[in-house]
C-alpha cells in the first residue's frame, strides 16, 4: 500500500490508538486486483465477515450497539451533569486565576502548606510508613531544587531585577527573598512537609467530576462510547461515589473558605478583604493599568515555591498513570493545574482539550530557543520540566509584548544610568572641595535613596504609552443591534456580525519616537502653522515634492546677498512711468495685414521656405 | 565682483547723470576697452547683442544724445565686467593675468548656503516642470556661489587660548589672560562688587553693548558695559527674579516678587503686566517679539510686546517652573521639571511638541546652543548631559559633576558654560559645529560668590556671571561670533539706527504660530488638506478632472472604422498600459520576495505535530 495514501487517513489524534487505523484502512483502502480476489472480497461482503482480523465482526458490533432507551438516557443525564460541572469548574478556574493580586496568592499559598504541614504530621503519628515514603518524596524534591537553576537569581526576572536592585530597595529585598527560598528549599528537612495530603487531595479532588467524561474521550476512536460504559463496569465503582461529591463543588466557595479556616484566622480575613477589594475594585472600574505594571515584574518567582516539591510528585503520579508518550503534556498540565489550586484538571480535563494547549507548550518551546538566542546565557532547559508551568498558556498572547516591553525599559535605564565619568576639576567648589571620598560615596548613596522612592521612568514609560494609545486611530463600528437577528435587552451582535461591520482605520505612519524610549514626540497637526502652508500645486506640477524643491531657497535679504537678492525678486515685467504701452499689433509679431503674409507662410511650413522669403526675412529682421 | 543688469534700477540717480553730462570724465580703462572690444571674445553667451550695440556707443560718448542715453543706461553696469574677461589678454601694463577667469569658488563654502536637499528623490516629471526644477536649481547654484563670495567679508577670525605643549588651558586664570591681551580686551574683564544686594541675575542686550542685572534685593541697573557708562539705577523694593531686555537696549523686563514689569532705559516703570505673575524665569524670541514667561503657578506665557497682548498661556502641568530656556534655532521654549524631564513648547499647541526623560532627579538647568542642534542639562542627580535636538533626543555625552551644575550657558560659537557653586567651569568643542566635550574644562574660574546667573555676551567674548557678590566679566577667548550682521544687530550702531532697525525688525515680525520644531516644514506643501481639497473637489464636480482620460480611438475613413477595429484599437491601447502596469510590478517584486522570504523560515512544517 502507497504510503501517500495511507497518510492522508491517518487522524493525528491523540485518542487513535495504533492499532485502529489499520484495521480502518483495510476495511476502506484494500482493493482486490485480480478477479480471484475480488471474488472472495464479495464473498466476505456479503456475509458480514471480515475482510481482515478484527476483534469483533460487524453482526457482534451492530449487537453490542444495541442498548435500552432509559439506559441511554440515564447515561446522557450523567454526561450532562458532569459537563456542566466541569463548566462550573472551568469557569472557577478561570475566575481565580485571573485574580491579579500577588499578596491574595501568597496567603493562599501560604495557607496551604502549612496545612499540608499538619496533615503531614498527623499522617507521620497514624502511619509511619506512608509518611517516610512522603519524605522520600520530599528528599527527592529537593535533590531536583539542588540541580535546577531556579531560585538562583538567574532568570530573566532576577536579572531585570539585579538592574534595579541599585536603585530599588524592594527589588533587593525580592531578590534577597529569592535566596532564602532556595536556601530554605535546599535544605535537608527533618521533619517533611505536605505532599501526602496533596496527593491525596489530588486524587480526592480527582473524584469529584466523574471518570466518564474522560472516558469517552479516551476512547473515542471506538465505535460507540454508550458500549464502552457498558464494557467497562470497573469504573462504576468510583460513580458510586459520585452522588456524594457532586453537591461540593457547587457550593465551593463557601466550602473553601471552611477549609481555609483550620490553616489560621488572619489568612482567611486577609483573604476575604482580597475578595472583597477586588470586587469594589472591579465595581468602580479602575482601569487596569496599573495592575499590567504589577504584573511585568511578578511574573516567575513566586508561584511554584510552595509547590516545587508536589511537582516531584505529580510527575511520578503522572508516569504511573499515563503512558509514557503523553507524559511530558500531562506533567505540564498538572504543574498548571496546580499552580492554579486545581489539581484535579490535569487527571480530569479530556483529552481533546490538550491539543491546543500542546501546541501552546511547540510554540513555548520556540520562544524559550528565541529567548536563548537573545541571551546566551540561558541554557534552554527540557521542555517537561516546568519551565513552561511559568506561564500560563492565556498569557501567551502578552508574553512577547511584555517582552518588548521589559527591553525597552531596560534600555532606558541604561540610558539615564550610564556611568559617566566625573570631572576632575581644578577649582572645585568650596563647598564640595572639604569632602572626602568616604563623605562623596556617602552623598551619592544618599542620592540614590532620596531617588529610590519615586520611579521616574516608570511614570514616563506609563505616560508614553498613554500619549500613543491616544494617538492611535479608533475603529469605527457599525455594527446595528437587532439587524439581521434577533435584538432585544441582554443580546449583543454576534461576533461575526461585529467583525464584519467593524471598520479598522488604517494604521497611520509609525510615531517618530517609536524608538526612541526617553522620548515623546506629540504627534498632533499644527492647525494654525498649516494654515500659513501652500495647499495648491500650481500648474506644471503634479506632485508636491516637485513644488517644494523649487520653493525650498528662500528669496529674502535677509538669508542671500544684495544682489541675489535683486536677482530673485526682479519683476517679470517692468515698466517705466510714463512710458506709453502701445497696443500690440499684427505686425509686431511677425504677421503681415495681408493675409498671405511671409511669416506666415514660413511658420506653417518651414521647409519650403524660398530664396525669396529668405531675402525677405533678412532684410525685415536688419529693419 | 560680478554684477547683473538690473532692470529695476533703469533710472539712475539724477546725480550721477549730471555728472557725466557736465564732464565725461576719461576713464583710463575705457580707451583700452575700445581697443579691445573690437576684437572681442564675445563673453558669455547672450551678450552679443548688446556688444554690438556697445561697439558704436564709444565714439559717441562725446555728444549724447538723450534717447541714447536711455538705452545705454541698462548696460552700463556691464562695463567693468566685459572689461574683466577681457583682461587676460591685455592690462593696462602689459602684463597678463596669471589667474584668468573670475575666482574660484571653495566647494564646501559653497555647499554650506545649498538649500535644495537633493537627496529626496522626485517623482518622474514632465519636461515643462522639469525645466522649472532645473531652474529652480541653477539660480540655487548661483546664489550659493554668491553667498561662498561673500564670505570675504567676514574678515574677523575668533579668538582661542591653546596650552603649549599639553598645558592645560583651565589653569590659565583671568588674571593670566588680562595681562597677556590688549588693554582694549583687558577692560573687558572686570567685577562689580555689590554685596549689598544678594545674587545678581544678567542679561546682555542683543547687540552685546549693554548689560542689564538685578539683584534679589531689588536692585536693578543697566549698564552700558564696554564705557561702564550707567544707563539707569533704580530699586524696586521687591525681590527681582530675572531681567531680561527686549528687542533693543531701551525695554527692560524685570520678573519681580507678584508681577512682570517694564521698564525703559532710564528706569522709568512703562508697564506692569498683571496677568504675568509670580514669575520666575524670562525669555525673549527677537523674531517674534514675543517675552515667555514661566512662573510658579506652572503657566508659561506668551507675552507679545510689539502689541501687548498675550498669545497664549499654556499650563505645563508639572508644578512650579523655574528652569527655562529658548532654542534660538526655532524659537522652542524648553522647560525643565522637578520628575526629569524637558518639555518643548509652542504657543501654537496646547501639549508640549516633545517631551525628553533627560535625568532621574529633577532638572536644575538647560540650555541649548545657537544652532539649535544641542541641549545641554544638568540635573539634581549630579549629570550633567548633552543632548542632539535632530530628531533623536539622545544624550551624546554624559557626565558626573562633583557638585551638579545650578546654571548653564551656551555661546554662540558652542561653549558651555556651567557654574556649580562658586564656580565656573567652561567647556570647549573640537570644531565649530561640534558639541562640547565634557573631558577637559577649556577654563575655571572662582568667583567671590554662589553663581546666580550666567550669560555669554554676544559679539564679546565675554562671559558674564552674576553671583552673590556682584557681576563678574569674564574674559573666555573663543566665546562669541567674531563677525556681527551690521544691518541685523550692530553693536556701534546709533540711536537712529536703532530706530530704523526697530521699524524694520516689526515690519519682518514672524506670527507666533509659525513656531514650531522644524521650522523647514513651512517650506513644505500641506499635503493633507491638498488631498483633502482635491476629494473635495471631485466630490463637488461628480468626477475627477486630473483623471486620465479613457482613449476613444478616432474614427478612420474608407470602412476601416468599423466597430471590430475600434474596439481592437482600443484593446491594443489597454494592453499596452496593463504590461506597463506588470512591468512596474514586476520591478518592485524582487524586493518584496526578499522582504518576505524572511518570516516563511518561520512557517512551521507538517512534521511538527510530532514532536513531542
Amino acid at each position: 500500500m502507497p504510503s501517500s495514501e495511507l497518510q492522508s487517513h491517518i487522524p493525528y489524534d491523540q485518542q487513535a490508538s495504533p492499532g485502529s487505523p489499520i484495521c480502518n484502512l483495510n476495511f476502506t483502502h484494500n482493493k482486490a486486483r485480480t478477479p480471484l480476489e475480488q471474488e472472495v472480497f464479495n464473498l466476505l461482503h456479503k456475509n458480514k465477515q471480515p475482510v481482515t482480523d478484527p476483534l469483533l465482526t460487524p453482526v457482534e458490533k451492530a449487537s453490542l450497539k444495541a442498548m435500552s432507551l432509559e439506559d441511554a438516557k440515564v447515561r446522557r443525564a450523567e454526561l450532562q451533569r458532569a459537563r456542566a460541572l466541569q463548566s462550573y469548574y472551568e469557569a472557577r478556574a478561570r475566575r481565580e486565576k485571573k485574580i491579579k493580586s500577588k499578596k491574595y496568592h501568597k496567603v493562599l499559598k501560604k495557607g496551604k502548606a502549612r496545612k499540608a504541614l499538619k496533615e503531614f504530621e498527623k499522617l507521620r503519628k497514624v502511619n509511619p510508613t506512608a509518611a517516610l515514603e512522603e519524605l522520600e518524596k520530599i528528599e527527592k524534591a529537593r535533590m531536583m531544587e539542588r540541580m535546577s537553576l531556579k531560585h538562583q537569581n538567574s532568570g530573566k526576572w532576577a536579572k531585570s531585577k539585579a538592574i534595579m536592585a541599585k536603585y530599588d530597595l524592594e527589588a533587593r529585598q525580592a531578590m534577597q527573598e529569592q535566596l532564602a527560598r532556595n536556601k530554605e528549599l535546599t535544605q535537608k528537612l527533618q521533619v517533611a512537609s505536605d505532599s501526602e495530603e496533596e496527593e491525596e487531595g489530588v486524587e480526592e479532588e480527582g473524584e469529584l467530576v466523574p471518570d466518564a467524561v474522560n472516558e469517552i474521550q479516551m476512547d473515542a476512536n471506538g465505535p460507540n462510547p454508550w458500549m464502552l460504559r457498558n464494557l467497562s463496569r470497573g469504573t462504576k465503582e468510583i460513580k458510586v461515589q459520585d452522588p456524594e461529591q457532586l453537591p461540593e463543588p457547587v457550593a465551593h466557595e463557601a466550602s473553601e473558605n471552611e477549609e481555609e479556616e483550620r490553616p489560621g484566622a488572619e489568612e482567611e480575613i486577609l483573604l476575604n478583604e482580597f475578595e472583597e477589594r477586588r470586587s469594589l475594585r472591579k465595581k468602580s472600574g479602575l482601569n487596569q493599568d496599573a495592575e499590567l505594571v504589577s504584573r511585568r515584574e511578578p511574573k516567575g518567582s513566586s508561584s511554584q515555591e510552595v509547590l516545587s516539591e508536589l511537582r516531584a510528585l505529580s510527575q511520578k503520579l503522572n508516569k504511573e498513570s499515563q503512558q509514557s508518550g503523553k507524559q511530558n503534556v500531562s506533567s505540564v498540565r498538572t504543574v498548571l493545574a496546580v499552580q492554579r489550586e486545581e489539581p484535579t484538571e490535569a487527571e480530569e480535563e479530556p483529552l481533546l482539550l490538550q491539543r491546543p494547549e500542546r501546541a501552546h507548550t511547540l510554540e513555548e518551546l520556540e520562544e524559550l530557543g528565541k529567548e536563548g538566542c537573545f541571551q546566551n546565557k540561558e541554557v534552554p532547559r527540557p521542555v517537561g520540566e516546568g519551565q513552561q508551568s511559568e506561564r500560563n498558556p492565556d498569557n501567551q498572547p502578552d508574553a512577547p509584548k511584555e517582552k518588548k516591553r521589559k527591553e525597552q525599559m531596560i534600555d532606558l535605564q541604561n540610558l539615564l544610568t550610564t556611568k559617566s565619568p566625573s570631572v576632575k576639576s581644578l577649582a572645585v567648589p568650596m563647598t564640595v572641595e572639604e569632602l572626602e571620598d568616604e563623605e562623596e560615596r556617602d552623598q551619592k548613596q544618599m542620592i540614590k535613596e532620596a531617588f529610590a522612592g519615586d520611579d521616574v521612568i516608570r511614570d514616563f514609560l506609563k505616560e508614553k504609552r498613554e500619549a500613543v494609545e491616544a494617538s492611535k486611530p479608533k475603529d469605527v463600528d457599525l455594527t446595528l443591534p437587532g439587524w439581521g437577528e434577533w435584538g432585544g435587552m441582554g443580546l449583543k451582535p454576534s461576533a461575526k456580525k461585529r467583525r464584519r461591520f467593524l471598520i479598522k482605520t488604517p494604521e497611520g505612519p509609525p510615531r517618530k519616537d517609536k524608538n526612541l524610549p526617553n522620548v515623546i514626540i506629540n504627534e498632533k497637526r499644527n492647525v494654525h502653522a498649516a494654515a500659513h502652508q501652500v495647499r495648491v500645486l500650481p500648474y506644471p506640477f503634479t506632485h508636491h515634492r516637485q513644488f517644494e524643491r523649487t520653493i525650498q531657497t528662500p528669496i529674502g535679504s535677509t538669508w542671500n546677498t544684495q544682489r541675489a537678492f535683486q536677482k530673485l525678486t526682479t519683476p517679470k515685467v517692468v515698466t517705466k512711468p510714463g512710458h506709453i504701452i502701445k497696443p500690440i499689433k499684427a505686425e509686431d509679431v511677425g504677421y503681415r495685414s495681408s493675409s498671405r503674409s511671409d511669416l506666415s507662410v514660413v511658420q506653417r511650413n518651414p521647409k519650403q521656405l524660398s530664396i525669396r522669403h529668405k531675402k525677405h526675412l533678412k532684410k525685415n529682421s536688419v529693419d | 565682483m560680478e554684477t547683473a543688469p538690473k532692470p529695476g534700477r533703469d533710472v539712475p540717480p539724477k546725480k550721477d547723470r549730471l555728472q557725466t553730462k557736465k564732464k565725461k570724465p576719461r576713464r583710463y580703462w575705457e580707451e583700452e576697452t575700445t581697443l579691445t572690444a573690437a576684437g572681442a571674445s564675445p563673453g558669455p553667451p547672450g551678450s552679443k547683442k548688446r556688444n554690438r550695440e556697445l561697439r558704436p556707443e564709444r565714439p559717441k560718448n562725446a555728444n549724447i544724445t538723450k534717447k541714447s542715453r536711455i538705452s545705454r543706461k541698462p548696460h552700463l553696469p556691464k562695463k567693468p565686467r566685459e572689461r574683466r574677461n577681457l583682461e587676460p589678454q591685455r592690462s593696462v601694463s602689459g602684463a597678463q593675468d596669471p589667474f584668468p577667469g573670475p575666482a574660484p569658488v571653495p566647494v564646501e563654502v559653497a555647499r554650506k548656503f545649498r538649500r535644495i536637499d537633493k537627496s529626496k528623490k522626485l517623482p518622474h516629471s514632465k519636461s515643462k516642470t522639469r525645466s522649472r526644477l532645473e531652474v529652480a536649481e541653477a539660480e540655487e547654484e548661483e546664489i550659493s556661489i554668491k553667498a561662498a563670495r561673500s564670505e570675504l567679508l567676514l574678515a574677523e577670525e575668533p579668538g582661542f587660548l591653546e596650552g603649549e605643549d599639553g598645558e592645560n588651558t583651565a589653569k590659565i586664570s583671568q588674571a593670566d589672560i588680562v595681562e597677556a591681551v590688549d588693554i582694549a580686551s583687558a577692560a573687558k574683564h572686570f567685577d562689580l562688587n555689590l554685596r549689598q544686594f544678594g545674587p545678581y541675575r544678567l542679561n546682555y542686550s542683543p547687540t552685546g553693548r549693554h548689560v542689564a542685572f538685578g539683584g534679589r534685593r531689588g536692585h536693578v541697573a543697566t549698564l552700558d558695559w564696554v564705557t561702564k557708562r550707567l544707563m539707569c539705577e533704580i530699586n524696586v523694593m521687591e525681590a527681582v527674579r530675572d531681567i531680561r531686555f527686549l528687542h533693543s537696549e531701551a525695554l527692560l523686563a524685570v520678573a519681580q516678587n507678584r508681577w512682570l514689569h517694564i521698564y525703559d532705559n532710564q528706569g522709568i516703570e512703562l508697564h506692569c503686566i498683571r496677568r504675568c505673575d509670580r514669575v520666575t524665569r524670562l525669555e525673549f524670541l527677537p523674531f517674534h517679539f514675543l517675552l515667555a514667561t514661566a512662573s510658579e503657578t506652572g503657566f508659561l506665557t506668551y507675552l507679545d510686546v510689539s502689541v501687548g497682548k498675550i498669545v497664549a498661556a499654556l499650563n505645563a502641568r508639572a508644578g512650579r517652573l523655574d528652569v527655562m530656556t529658548k532654542n534660538p534655532y526655532n524659537a522652542v521654549i524648553h522647560l525643565g521639571h522637578s520628575n526629569g524631564i524637558v518639555s518643548l513648547w509652542s504657543p501654537a499647541m496646547k501639549e508640549p511638541l516633545a517631551k525628553i526623560l533627560c535625568h532621574r532627579g529633577g532638572v536644575r538647568a538647560v540650555a541649548v546652543d545657537s544652532t539649535g542642534t544641542y541641549m545641554a542639562t544638568s540635573g539634581l542627580d549630579h549629570q550633567l548631559k548633552i543632548f542632539d535636538l535632530r530628531g533623536t533626543f539622545q544624550p551624546l555625552s554624559a557626565r558626573t559633576l562633583p557638585q551638579g551644575a545650578g546654571h548653564l550657558a551656551f555661546s554662540q560659537r558652542g561653549l558651555l558654560a556651567a557654574g556649580m557653586g562658586d564656580v565656573v567651569n567652561i567647556w570647549a568643542g573640537q570644531g565649530k559645529a561640534s558639541p562640547p566635550s565634557l573631558e577637559q574644562p577649556y577654563l575655571t574660574h572662582r568667583l567671590s560668590g554662589h553663581v546666580h546667573g550666567l550669560h555669554f555676551c554676544p559679539f564679546e567674548d565675554v562671559l558674564g556671571v552674576g553671583h552673590n557678590g556682584g557681576i563678574t566679566s569674564m574674559l573666555v577667548p573663543g566665546a562669541a561670533e567674531p563677525n556681527f550682521d551690521g544691518l541685523e544687530s550692530n553693536p556701534y550702531r546709533s540711536q537712529k539706527q536703532r530706530q530704523e532697525w526697530e521699524v524694520k525688525a516689526l515690519l519682518e515680525k514672524v506670527p507666533a504660530e509659525l513656531i514650531c520644531l522644524d521650522p523647514r516644514a513651512l517650506a513644505e506643501v500641506d499635503v493633507i488638506s491638498l488631498e483633502q481639497e482635491k476629494k473635495e473637489r471631485i466630490e463637488r464636480l461628480g468626477y475627477d478632472p486630473e483623471a486620465k482620460a479613457p482613449f476613444q480611438p478616432k474614427p478612420k475613413q474608407k470602412g476601416r472604422s468599423s466597430t471590430a477595429s475600434l474596439v481592437k484599437r482600443k484593446r491594443k491601447v489597454m494592453d499596452e498600459e496593463h504590461r506597463d502596469k506588470v512591468r512596474q510590478s514586476l520591478e518592485q517584486q524582487p524586493q518584496k520576495k526578499e522582504k518576505a522570504a524572511k518570516p516563511l523560515r518561520a512557517r512551521p512544517s507538517a512534521l511538527d505535530r510530532f514532536v513531542r
